[in-house]
């Protein structure tokens, strides 16, 4: 019986739920004995020059080693990604002036870990204040300068060196227009960043770092720090949690490296969640204009997405993503004529890079807020008007407008069927009574359709399959996981050819001397490229066990089949084990798969919201997903993905979001300050199966880490506003706090004449 | 500027059935008590303003988050961390096997601390609800799973059959409706039926 498709618990949990996972702060590694600890003296103001550093009090403080600041660093600024505006490099500490709270202006190295912070504390910084420079739009006009000698605040953009079509809208009778914010978010992983170096005597330096790749980390480190990327050794432990924030290599750990041979000692660093909150990459943080047209039947003929992206202070991954965002921006939709452009501007603010789904829920929020704002103007049913204008499933593969390649969709049966499972008709009759009563408590139902584009950017991933002579099998795999259970799922696929059970099958990822090339988890990529290759690659060991076999059993290849880790004879009970093979010679394939190409995975879903109309507050009754990754290979993983990626999505809509105030000051920096959503907050989730295969692997399976987040969060934004909807009110920014709504609701009346005063608003 | 903080203190702690002592700085945590002086790893710090919960242990079977105690307060008492749960990895602890079957963690990191509140909750509310699973659990938190798993592994230490308990929609009466108030808020109303 195949193992294929069927709830297998992870192979990782019992260790998990026993003595604990091992992160890279609790490594125990001798190599890392005697190890000093580092801590980051951070800048207090978003803005500043400094004037005078002093860290002579620092350096007599008990357990200090050594203090360092941006004069002591010998490596040059970097600009941490290459696709932005090349003057905008960050230095390793500041030197003449700092540009965000939390940019690191001196490392202070101690025996103990306490010692750190009271040497920190220490360290006098004398800053020049500058004014901050918050908000994208008051950067783009370059009056306040984060890199003077570049000239502008703009870091990138994609399709902004030209002209808007001034005819686009032409040939429709409705048009409707609205700025809109994508708003900021933390990605907060549960494990915040560390990292731990060290030196040996072959001039190589070790290195554990939390990222979510470490191949591509290990390059980039040695990029930064000028050496040849051979001579890192980077090791991923166990990741709590990654998000897109630990994607490839962050700036503290190339300094980790950097101090540890300045001092010539190991260096451990682990930071806080107060520094993570300003220090960890960020995401979302688009403004976006959107306006869509169309006739008064329903018909969506024109669309324009004008983003402005906000990088932070020093670009990062986040100038790229709006490129995600342009490509996706019709979503599931054919519509005829479509443009957009992005420019990416630095404000005095945290760095932006990935977080789940990374520039595609930006592009999905986007057209989905225009769809129910066309389908409001028009006065029609949006989840008809949604049907109406999706990609029919015999036009794939469809080029769309925004430049992708759709591999296969079935969208509008999406749809039907989240609308079926949700009792969309009867939701909707709810609804009607209670606005009929004058409830206080309001429903609001919020349709999304998604399309999104996973194992974007890197196609390829290799993987190995040995078989050893005592009938263990290891896997190596350069997709790292970082929870999603890739052990499992790697050792499933394996077996699946082998028949081997999994738990013989170790899977070993993370390495960077054992597993040199890789990219990574992330962009949901991981299933269609490394499983996939190792998929292809146990495929490729059986053909190898057979034809060694062949020689051993005096058979013919094509007689022989492999099960239960042995190679018979078909019909008889001839045969050899793998192991038998292994022990003669070494059983073991690598392999390279390609797609070429992402796949589009899609889906629909449904948020049930009640909102309380005199408080505003809105909270998820029921949120019904149907999520399309193609066949699924452990539907239990699959399932915690979804679930994951959803509450995220449902948290964006209704309660995350990083505040600056106007000096630049974070406002968020702890949990206690960031609306990261418990358990009750969130309700349990209705998950809708549907799997479309695509055909760019043989698995036929698409991407699923991401999906919950980018259907979630325009439904349940979707469903807050459609409560109130009926109150005049037609789009309300995320999060939908209670007091966005209730503010919504009060210009609504005033808007139409009602009076503000709530006290009259329960419509009695 | 002198700081003095080299005075230190002899505590005893009986972790996870054995007796510990050390001599420690008065200001050192608890969490930092397991882990550095005594190599417990499996508790882990989440935050720094008793917020995420993933450091939460057992002081003389209460759930605490040991990030907010100083070990010098813990003298005398008995501490339980994860590790004190299961014997080994193969024998786990009903709360720890339930998490597995559930598929209620993903990278790890809330884990100990989640299973160490959800046995605590269930010391205290043998039978709960699922709404009272959520609010139990109200002070861990868990970026990866989105808490429907974590749900179903307690409901189902518990006893109770996670399919028939955990509910997708609060009930139809209006009047039940958990909007509109902090204390009543999301997701469901008593978690009967389903």
């Amino acid at each position: 019986m195949s193992i294929m498709g069927t709830r297998v618990v992870r192979t990782e949990d019992p260790v998990f739920l026993s003595r604990g996972a091992t992160y890279t702060d609790d490594l125990t590694d001798e190599r890392l004995n005697g190890a000093l600890h580092l801590t980051l003296v951070r800048s207090p103001l978003a803005h500043a020059r400094i004037t005078a550093v002093d860290v002579e009090a620092a350096r007599e403080a008990p357990g200090v080693v050594a203090v360092f600041t941006g004069a002591d660093v010998d490596l040059a600024p970097a600009l941490l990604f290459a696709g932005a505006n090349p003057g905008m490099v960050r230095p390793w500490l500041a030197t003449d002036k700092v540009r965000f709270v939390g940019e690191p202006v001196a490392a202070v190295l101690t025996e103990q870990v306490y010692q750190g912070q009271d040497a920190a504390d220490l360290v006098e910084v004398d800053y020049d204040p500058l004014p901050a420079v918050v908000d994208p739009r008051a950067a783009l006009a370059d009056e306040v300068l984060l890199f003077e000698e570049v000239g502008t605040n703009l870091a990138g953009g994609f399709g902004h060196d030209k002209e808007f079509d001034e005819h686009l809208f032409d040939d429709c009778d409705v048009v409707v227009t609205r700025d809109i914010v994508n708003q900021r978010l933390a990605a907060s992983p549960l494990e915040t960043r560390a990292a731990a170096a060290v030196w040996g005597d072959d001039g190589r330096v070790t290195l554990w770092a939390s990222t979510q790749n470490p191949q591509s980390a290990r390059d980039e480190i040695a990029g930064w720090l000028g050496i040849d990327a051979a001579l890192i050794h980077l090791i991923a432990p166990d990741v709590g949690g990654g998000f897109g924030a630990k994607i490839g290599a962050d700036p503290e750990f190339a300094l980790v490296v950097w101090l540890a041979k300045a001092v010539g000692r190991p260096v451990r660093w682990a930071e806080t969640r107060s520094e993570n909150l300003t220090g960890m990459l960020q995401g979302r943080a688009q403004l976006q204009t959107i306006t869509i047209g169309g006739n008064r039947d329903g018909d969506v003929l024109a669309y324009r997405l004008d983003i402005l992206a906000d990088a932070g202070a020093y670009p990062r991954l986040g100038v790229f993503l709006p490129f995600f965002t342009r490509q996706m921006a019709p979503g599931v939709y054919d519509i005829p004529k479509v443009e957009s452009r992005a420019r990416t501007v630095v404000t005095t603010t945290t760095s932006t890079g990935a977080y789940r789904g990374a520039g595609r829920p930006e592009a999905t929020a986007a057209i989905e807020r225009a769809m129910d704002l066309f389908a409001a103007e028009i006065g029609k049913d949006p989840a008809e008007v949604r049907k109406r204008n999706v990609v029919p499933p015999d036009a794939f593969p469809f080029e769309t407008k925004g430049g992708a390649v759709y591999d296969s969709g079935e969208y509008a049966k999406a749809i039907d069927r989240v609308l079926e499972g949700a009792g969309y008709a009867e939701l909707r009759a709810e609804q009607a009574a209670r606005r009929e009563r004058g409830d206080v408590v309001q429903l609001g139902i919020g349709v999304s359709a998604y399309v999104e584009i996973t194992g974007g950017g890197a196609f390829s991933e290799d993987a190995s399959v040995e078989v050893h002579a005592d009938g263990t099998v290891t896997v190596l795999t350069g997709t790292s996981p970082h929870g999603q259970g890739h052990a499992t799922a790697w050792s499933m696929l394996a077996s699946e050819h082998l028949g081997i059970p999994i738990e013989k099958i170790t899977v070993k990822h993370g390495d960077t001397d054992l597993i040199p090339r890789g990219s990574g988890t992330m962009g949901s990529r991981s299933l269609q490229t490394g499983g996939v290759a190792v998929h292809q690659a146990a495929g490729e060991l059986v053909e190898l066990a057979k034809r060694r076999a062949a020689d051993v059993l005096e058979a013919s290849v094509d007689d022989l089949e492999v099960a239960e880790g042995a190679v018979t004879v078909k019909g008889t009970d001839t045969s050899v084990t793998l192991a038998q093979l292994a022990e003669k010679e070494q059983l073991k394939v690598d392999t390279v798969f390609d797609s070429g190409a992402p796949t589009f995975p899609f889906g629909a879903h449904v948020a049930v919201v009640e909102v309380d109309i005199e408080s505003g507050k809105a909270v998820v009754d029921r949120i019904v997903t149907l999520d399309d990754a193609g066949p699924i290979v452990n539907p239990l993983l699959a399932e915690g993905q979804r679930h994951g990626g959803i509450a995220q999505g449902i948290s964006q809509a209704l309660l995350e979001e990083v505040v600056y105030d106007s000096e630049g000051n974070p406002l968020t920096a702890t949990f206690a300050d960031y609306a990261f959503p418990s358990a009750a907050e969130l309700p349990s989730f209705t998950l809708l199966d549907m799997a479309t295969p695509t055909n760019l692997n043989p698995l036929g399976a698409k991407g699923i880490g991401e999906a919950g987040t980018i259907g979630a969060t325009p439904a349940v934004q979707s469903a807050v506003i459609d409560a109130v909807s009926y109150l005049g009110v037609r789009h309300i920014d995320m999060p939908t706090s209670p007091l966005r709504v209730w503010e919504a609701i009060n210009a609504a009346r005033v808007e139409s004449g009602a009076g503000s005063d709530s006290s009259e608003g329960a419509q009695q | 500027m002198t700081i003095s903080v080299n005075t230190s203190v002899k505590v005893g702690i009986t972790v996870n059935g054995e007796e510990t002592t050390a001599d420690v700085e008065p200001r050192l945590l608890l969490v930092h008590y397991l882990r550095d002086v005594l190599g417990l790893k499996a508790t882990n710090v989440g935050c720094d303003t008793t917020s995420c919960g993933a450091c939460t242990v057992l002081v003389d079977g209460e759930s605490v988050k040991s990030c907010t105690v100083l070990a010098v307060q813990a003298d005398g008492q008995s501490v339980t961390t994860m590790e004190g749960l299961s014997p080994n990895s193969t024998e786990l602890h009903p709360m720890a096997a339930a998490f597995r079957a559930e598929h209620g963690l993903q990278c790890g990191f809330c884990t100990p601390g989640m299973v160490m509140a959800a046995v605590s909750l269930l010391e205290e509310n043998p039978t709960p609800t699922e709404r009272e699973v959520r609010e139990g659990l109200e002070g861990n938190l868990c970026r990866c799973t989105g808490y429907h798993n974590i749900v179903r592994a307690v409901l189902s230490a518990s006893g109770q059959n996670p399919d028939a308990v955990q509910t997708t929609s609060v009930d139809a009466d209006a009047d039940q409706s958990p909007a509109g108030g902090v204390e009543s808020a999301p997701g469901f109303s008593t978690g009967s039926g389903a």
